[in-house]
């Protein structure tokens, strides 16, 4: 490790306190705002330290929000965000298992059917989808919210490269031992594969919880919008007026279980990999 | 315990043959090992009685009944793999157990069994460790207890001490025969190691190309090879062997001495003239390499107390006619009867 003394070190912990900050204040001035009262953000200047509305603001936020109670658009993103997680965990694993130990006929045919998909995102087939989904009644629906999104090209080749890792004794040694193929997956494969199951956990929950433009399309029950797209529609249309602190917390609110999820998933993902280590 | 019979077994990759019909019977408790180069099908083999790889053409009868068709678990056998294929999430304990709980033996068994094979290999201590926290040759007797506690009908091992350094091999080497003693299991064990053949065997299959090429006692294989294969894979350093016309006999055969049968002796007075090129002295014997005058290598064991030739010196070979073993063209065996002088 290179280690720097003096004027360096100083320079460079300056250097990143004030990338911090300026990454940092757009946050800053969200919080500030949703601790206001809405003439406060109205009226310039802007405040820069937090006021005393912080409980009624969060309290209104959470119980009546705009168009819906953000602790019901956050209960559905969180719906959302762990169907798409553990749905798509679930099934690239046993995509991946399928890939790697059967020989079938067009195996090879259906990884690169598989791999395809990585070059049509959501946005994409966006159209089709929605026919699809329309056409099963699934409007305004968690399976409709959850379904188009579970299929995953990347988490498959992950899980793939992984298991092509592991020692083809291992599953002779299952075999051995009288452990059918399920019974391998279970109990051996899906232990071993922990480590990849958390690092991808984290990502793909907050890679289902920012989903934005798939559930404005196909939510237009207020009930059933997430959080993400409902920053949005509390947006004034017209002649409305904004309560900006309300707007304001829920921001904040949408940024939480993420944050929540990389640093209590950091830890488990840590050691798992120092675990499998050999 | 059980017999294990292979009649006239085959196996073929696509269009590419690469076992051409083995046969051999193995009795109750027999430690058979498989020895051959790289390639030879030896592990092919292996893999087929344990029911990993199909078998082309042939039978192969454990305890007299058929198991072409059978799963390994139902063939009553227990593997040993080269790279140990411990499953490295679970405890020595559940590496052991694992199989026998999904055969669903009762949990009190489990543990009397797995119990009695720790105590066998001294893994008492190591019960709850993982894999990773164990050495290499811990490592080597986890996969032997995970054999053991099935209590099959026939032990296979993959070259098992391969990933193992050199003097642990010799160590395992004698715990395992050991312990084949003591239960009384018939035995597969494929190795590459002449020495862990000729050592731990009752009887030993050499294998060249997919052909057995004999099947012995190690002894009588050394003393009486079938093969020129045979006479230059088994024995450290390997038989010299002498074209025909080198030697002034008729014919187009290979006349082959193990390098301990040869003796030096002074140029010009024994069955042969040769070059000394280079001596490797071994503590307890000598190696001398020599180079006949067609180019032919030969190596001659030495006491550590006889006079090494200098480098470059002319020197005479001489040998027991006894000791002579003539090979044919196509590398056979020519029984001494039928040879012209």
């Amino acid at each position: 490790m290179v280690e720097k003394r003096g004027a360096g070190l100083w320079l460079t912990h300056l250097g990143l306190i004030i990338g911090v900050a300026f990454i940092f204040f757009p946050i800053w001035l969200a919080f500030v705002a949703s601790t206001v009262e809405n003439e406060a953000i109205v009226r310039p200047p802007m405040p820069l330290w937090p006021g005393d509305q912080f409980v009624e603001n969060y309290t209104r936020a959470l119980t009546a929000g705009i168009n819906a109670p953000v602790a019901v658009m956050m209960w559905n993103s969180l719906i959302m965000a762990m169907g798409i997680a553990l749905g798509k965990i679930a099934i690239s694993l046993l995509s991946a298992f399928a890939i790697v130990y059967f020989r079938f006929p067009g195996r090879k045919v259906f990884f690169w059917l598989i791999f395809l998909t990585l070059m049509l995102p959501v946005e994409v087939r966006i159209v089709p989808t929605y026919e699809v989904i329309a056409n099963f009644g699934m409007l305004n629906s968690y399976q409709g919210l959850i379904l188009p999104l579970v299929a995953s090209a990347t988490a498959t080749f992950l899980f793939r490269q992984f298991f092509m890792t592991v020692p083809d004794e291992l599953a002779e040694a299952a075999r051995v031992d009288g452990a059918g193929p399920m019974r391998f997956f279970f109990d051996i494969l899906l232990p071993m594969s922990r480590t990849n199951i958390a690092a991808l956990f984290v990502i793909l929950f907050i890679y289902g919880w920012n989903q934005y433009l798939w559930p404005l399309l196909i939510t237009t029950d207020p009930e059933m919008n997430t959080i993400v797209m409902g920053i949005k529609q509390m947006f004034p249309s017209g002649d409305d007026f904004a309560h900006w602190p309300t707007i304001m917390a829920t921001s904040i609110l949408a940024m939480v279980p993420p944050v929540i999820v990389v640093i209590g998933m950091q830890k488990l993902f840590i050691r798992g990999l120092v675990e499998s280590e050999k | 315990m059980a017999t294990l019979k292979l009649e006239n077994v085959k196996k073929s990759f696509g269009k590419t043959d690469v076992i051409h019909g083995v046969s051999v019977d193995v009795a109750d408790g027999e430690f058979i090992v498989i020895v051959g180069p790289s390639g030879c099908g030896k592990s092919t083999l292996l893999r087929m009685v344990a029911g990993l790889e199909t078998v082309t053409s042939g039978d192969i009868l454990i305890g007299g009944r058929r198991v072409n068709a059978e799963e390994p678990m139902d063939r009553d056998i227990a593997m040993v793999f080269q790279n140990y294929a411990l499953y490295p999430h679970m405890s020595v304990f559940d590496n052991m157990a694992y199989g026998l709980k999904i055969a669903k033996v009762a949990r009190p068994e489990i543990e009397e069994r797995v119990a009695q094979a720790a105590k066998l290999l001294q893994l008492e201590p190591y019960l709850q460790r993982k894999p990773r926290e164990l050495s290499g040759g811990q490592r080597q007797r986890v996969a032997m207890g995970r054999a053991i506690v099935r209590k099959p009908a026939v032990f296979l091992f993959d070259e098992p001490l391969s990933n193992l350094d050199a003097k642990l091999r010799v160590q395992m080497r004698l715990e395992i025969k050991a312990l084949q003693r003591e239960l009384g299991v018939t035995s597969l064990y494929v190795t590459h190691d002449q020495v862990e053949a000729m050592t731990m065997a009752d009887r030993m299959i050499v294998m060249n190309g997919g052909v057995a090429d004999q099947i012995g006692a190690p002894l009588e294989v050394y003393a009486n090879p079938a093969t020129e294969f045979v006479a230059g894979f088994i024995g450290s350093p390997p038989t010299n062997f002498l074209a025909s016309d080198l030697i002034g006999e008729a014919g187009d055969h290979r006349m082959g001495i193990r390098p301990e049968h040869m003796s030096l002796t002074a140029a010009g007075s024994g069955r042969l003239d040769a070059r000394a090129a280079y001596s490797e002295a071994l503590g307890a014997e000598t190696l001398v390499h020599l180079k006949s005058a067609d180019g032919t290598q030969l190596t001659v064991r030495q006491d550590a107390a006889a006079s090494i030739p200098d480098e470059g010196a002319e020197v005479g070979l001489t040998w027991d006619a006894s000791n002579e073993m003539r090979f044919d063209a196509k590398g056979q065996r020519i029984r001494e009867a039928s040879v012209a002088q």
